[in-house]
């Protein structure tokens, strides 16, 4: 069946491009993901509010035609639960990076998942500070160069995907951009689903990774991740077999048992004969 | 400070020279976060504290950065951290942690362009958080304000100088030019060893007692405790004052300007002397305390000051609380990254310089 091709530019604010993203990096390629995910799901795009932190990843919504916001570094998810309680209405998405959502964001990356937030948090893991000039960040894997780590980062590397499971997540998955159709459809679950969803999504940075281990081919690097990409099914099935540097892909968590807070609050409200909180006190005519 | 002749000079970013000088102090820790425009700080920390048996450690925010440095002073060793404007500010809650624990760091603060996420251009506008203080409560803490590479060696020991002496948080603020030119820079010798701090934590059965806090929970405890603070800070207004003067003698207009600014208005005092205009240049180095006794006797004998900022105005209320009055005192910044050019100072200078003497 022959897909239907999406008018990009209705998303897009073109008055702000050309991107502020290198050569060979692959947040465009996640950013049309999103796109293509947010135009399958024929979201209203007034319904749409995108929240980022500070980073390369946290560039996205200055080139998208949501309600957007550029917030302060690592704080994108503390403001996003501030967003979706004062407006349960709207699809709160929060574009952040490894070290926006991980280091300095990690306190709130955990506890919002944790709450089980309905937040759609897709974070762009390029194992490094990009925008800075390539510091190690908790992604960077232990072993592998960064400005910050000259002989090597001697920190062991955050799993993020089961992090965030393993905080209470009620959706959780991983895709690279290798296979940017798999990466529309976790989005688009990711989307769908109630409570906090995450989907991490490996994308490379060829000029302050890369170039520092190895790697500065942009199209060797998408072809690496491609290699080293193993489903979560195998990766169980492999066991202690899975090779060190696999990218285990797909669905981790999918549960939507785990009860949503702005849900549970409206519950709260209502148990105590207050007014239902799915229509904000501020907007109410 | 006498520069050894055996080590050459090298040419380094002012980012750089920092660290070198931290080294040299026997700074033993620095944590850190990266931001631009002081990453390249943590990055030479990163590749020179590990040889010098150091430790270099990447913190996850600047919160647990200026919270390592804590620990660290508190462990008696040299510590430190760097950063600007966004991780300053949220360093804040520490420093005055540090101030009421009486515990010795240096925190270098790369000034950028605010408020908010900003931008990465050069600014001074961290004047009035650092220098008036940033976080809670009754303390001060002194601030050295480099301007050239050189300086930001130097002055990174004298810091470390400083901070032991009193027992104080001490800030080296430098603008984003400062911190990313490219100068020569000669290295003065090692510090020697330094001696053990007998009030820190040292793992010991004779520091077993020793107790680091800020908690006086009784009012006059506390209020006795903030007392000595405020000697020690007198002590140190009436000590540490660093100033560099120059063509002020038979000056009838003074500039008053820091950092890169005071770099900017020598050309430009040059440009105004060819002119016939007699003006002079004071440049604080330390910020606090402020060189106010002295710019209240150079008061005596001017027409006017124009102080340069690259900010909205900052310094200058300190400049005018020096002087009270006696001397109208003018105000010319620039904003957003910019910095202003000697011409641009100088067309300042003579529109001034028009309104005429006293």
């Amino acid at each position: 069946m022959a897909k239907k091709l999406i008018d990009y530019n209705k998303y897009l604010r073109l008055d702000k491009f050309p991107l502020i993203w290198c050569p060979g990096c692959g947040d465009g390629i996640v950013l049309k993901a999103i796109l293509r995910a947010i135009d399958q799901l024929g979201l209203d795009q007034d319904k749409v509010c995108m929240v980022s932190g500070i980073g390369c990843s946290s560039r996205t919504p200055g080139y998208v035609d949501f309600n957007t916001l550029h917030t302060t570094h690592g704080r994108a998810l503390a403001f996003a639960t501030g967003v979706k309680m004062a407006r349960p209405e709207l699809h709160v998405i929060v574009v952040t990076g490894d070290g926006d959502a991980c280091a300095i964001g990690g306190n709130h990356f955990i506890h919002a998942a944790r709450r089980n937030i309905d937040i759609t948090v897709l974070l762009y893991n390029n194992w490094i500070y990009g925008m800075t000039g390539g510091q190690a960040s908790p992604a960077t894997p232990a072993g592998d160069r960064a400005s910050t780590a000259p002989f090597g980062a001697i920190e062991p590397n955050f799993d993020i995907a089961r992090l965030a499971a393993a905080a209470g997540a009620s959706f959780v998955a991983r895709e690279t951009v290798a296979k940017p159709a798999l990466m529309d459809k976790l989005i688009v679950k990711a989307i769908t689903r109630k409570g906090f969803s995450l989907v991490e999504l490996m994308t490379p940075c060829p000029t302050t990774y890369g170039r520092r281990n190895r790697m500065a081919n942009p199209v060797d690097m998408v072809e690496d991740l491609k290699q080293r990409s193993v489903s979560v099914a195998k990766a169980e099935r492999l066991g202690d077999e899975l090779p060190d540097n696999a990218i285990v892909t797909g669905v981790f968590v999918d549960d939507e048992s785990r009860p949503e807070y702005t849900e549970r609050y409206a519950r709260l409200v209502e148990s105590l004969g207050g007014a239902p909180s799915t229509t904000s006190p501020v907007g109410a005519k | 400070m006498s520069s050894s002749l055996k080590r050459p000079p090298l040419l380094i970013k002012g980012n750089e020279a920092i660290i070198k000088g931290a080294i040299l102090a026997g700074c033993k820790t620095f944590f850190g976060y990266p931001i631009t425009p002081a990453s390249e700080i943590a990055e030479a920390a990163a590749r020179d504290f590990p040889a010098a048996g150091g430790t270099f450690i990447q913190a996850e925010s600047e919160t647990a950065s200026i919270n390592m440095v804590y620990g660290a002073a508190s462990a008696g060793v040299r510590t430190m951290t760097a950063s600007s404007g966004p991780g300053i500010s949220l360093m804040q809650e520490g420093v005055s942690y540090l101030a009421g624990s009486e515990l010795p760091a240096v925190i270098v603060s790369i000034v950028r362009g605010g408020p908010g996420l900003g931008n990465i251009g050069p600014e001074q506008s961290d004047y009035n958080q650092i220098v008036r203080i940033g976080g809670h409560g009754n303390y001060r803490n002194p601030v050295l304000a480099p301007a050239t590479g050189q300086e930001m060696c130097d002055l990174t020991i004298r810091a470390f100088e400083i901070a032991d002496r009193y027992r104080t948080p001490v800030y080296l603020m430098a603008d984003g030019f400062t911190g990313q030119m490219m100068e020569p820079v000669s290295f003065p010798d090692p510090v020697p060893p330094l001696p053990e701090k007998e009030w820190a934590v040292r793992a010991d059965a004779e520091s077993r007692e020793n107790l680091i806090s800020s908690i006086f929970l009784e009012h006059d405890q506390l209020e006795e405790h903030n007392r000595k603070l405020q000697r020690k800070y007198k002590e140190i207004a009436a000590n540490e004052v660093m100033v560099d003067d120059f063509l002020v003698e038979d000056a009838t207009i003074l500039v008053v300007g820091y950092g890169i600014m005071s770099r900017v208005l020598r050309s430009a005092v040059r440009a105004a002397r060819e002119d016939g205009l007699k003006v002079g240049l004071v440049r604080p180095i330390s910020l606090w305390p402020f060189p106010s006794d002295h710019l209240e006797a150079l008061a005596e004998k001017i027409d006017r000051i124009i102080t340069f900022e690259l900010s909205n105005g900052q310094m200058v209320e300190d400049v005018r609380l020096s002087v009270h009055d006696s001397v109208p005192v003018h105000f010319y910044g620039r904003m957003g990254g910019n910095v202003p050019s000697a011409e641009e100072c100088l067309e300042v200078i003579r529109r001034y310089a028009a309104e005429g003497g006293k």
